[in-house]
């Protein structure tokens, strides 16, 4: 017998995502609001863009992140 | 002068300065500059948030809150109408649908002149997309009416280049652009000092937006103070229309009754 929670363990480190200018890997079937909770931002006052698509908040619970999507998150600082 | 208000996209404000928020020390200085100055609109940028780093940092709109202050954020740092767009879009969602952005498309790193051609079609698509915008400009007439025959809700031309506290250094084009204006003139960026804020509003502007002048002073809330009253003074002065100048004195005292 082999073992199979080690071939899923692996098989579920398998995205690649850019975000914020970074790559960043993810388990599969990460939604967007589990990568939000994940970076301890999701009581913040940001805005998301994938892939250059604005996406509202009430899609984040249910928007799947997908392999090679580029996510931007922004918020707002001082300026003039 | 309650009833002088200031109008900008069917919102009645009763400060005629705008402030910025960047360049203060912390956070608490950005609070206490903000409220000495008595703005009522203030100004943010939009940036990435910092992945990976303190997540209890506190946040800018939690300091100037959304409920307290009209919230104006801005497209600073865009050199292109594509990246100024994309930020008011970004903006429009983070601050759940708000509408009024500052437009500024600059041309150059060195001066910070706005790039026009760019600022025209930023602003066209914007317009069309259902932004109230007010929006950086230089201090060309010609220019400034077509933003407003765009659709603008306020065109902001600048005095000096940003962040040069140079002053007013072309009254007559800021006055010209006055003169021919239906929306509200707000001067943006080369304000430097009190007096500044004073001959700008004493033109006829409608307000003044300033950051540095007041985050780069020695100390940022008493210049915020100072530039609320001036202001104030300058506003009063222009609605109380100046004395004409004359090359010559005339006295105060009668000649009348003397007796010597």
């Amino acid at each position: 017998m082999y073992n199979t929670a080690h071939l899923n363990s692996q098989h579920h480190v398998n995205m690649l995502i850019t975000l914020n200018g970074k790559e960043k890997s993810l388990n599969e079937n990460t939604t967007l609001i589990h990568l939000i909770e994940e970076l301890g931002i999701a009581d913040k006052r940001i805005a998301v863009e994938i892939n250059h698509e604005i996406i509202p908040k009430s899609k984040y619970a249910n928007y799947a992140v997908r392999d090679g999507d580029t996510i931007e998150i922004v918020h707002a600082i001082g300026g003039g | 002068m309650n009833n002088d208000p200031l109008i900008i996209a069917d919102k009645t404000y009763h400060s005629r300065l705008l402030t910025g928020s960047g360049k203060y020390k912390d956070l608490d200085e950005t609070r206490a500059a903000t409220e000495a100055s008595g703005a009522e609109i203030v100004t943010v940028a939009i940036r990435r948030t910092n992945i990976g780093q303190n997540p209890d940092e506190p946040n800018l709109l939690d300091v100037l809150t959304p409920e307290k202050y009209t919230i104006l954020p801005n497209t600073a740092g865009c050199y292109t109408a594509e990246d100024a767009v994309r930020t008011c879009r970004l903006a429009r969602e983070l601050l759940d649908g708000h509408k009024l952005v500052k437009l500024e498309v600059l041309g150059d790193e060195k001066t910070l002149f706005p790039d026009v051609t760019a600022t025209l079609e930023a602003a066209e698509i914007l317009v069309k997309d259902g932004f109230d915008i007010m929006v950086y400009t230089n201090d060309d007439p010609i220019i400034a009416k077509r933003l407003e025959d765009i659709g603008c809700v306020a065109v902001m031309p600048l005095a000096a280049p940003i962040g040069s506290g140079l002053g007013i250094r072309n009254p007559y084009n800021i006055l010209t652009i006055i003169e021919n204006a239906s929306v509200p003139i707000l001067v943006d960026a080369g304000v430097g000092t009190a007096s500044d804020a004073a001959i700008a509003m004493e033109l006829g502007c409608d307000g003044i937006l300033m950051n540095t002048a007041i985050a780069a002073a020695k100390d940022p809330v008493l210049m915020a103070s100072a530039m609320k009253k001036a202001v104030q003074a300058g506003r009063e002065a222009f609605l109380a229309g100046r004395m004409p100048r004359k090359r010559y004195a005339s006295a105060s005292s009668p000649i009348d009754g003397t007796f010597f």
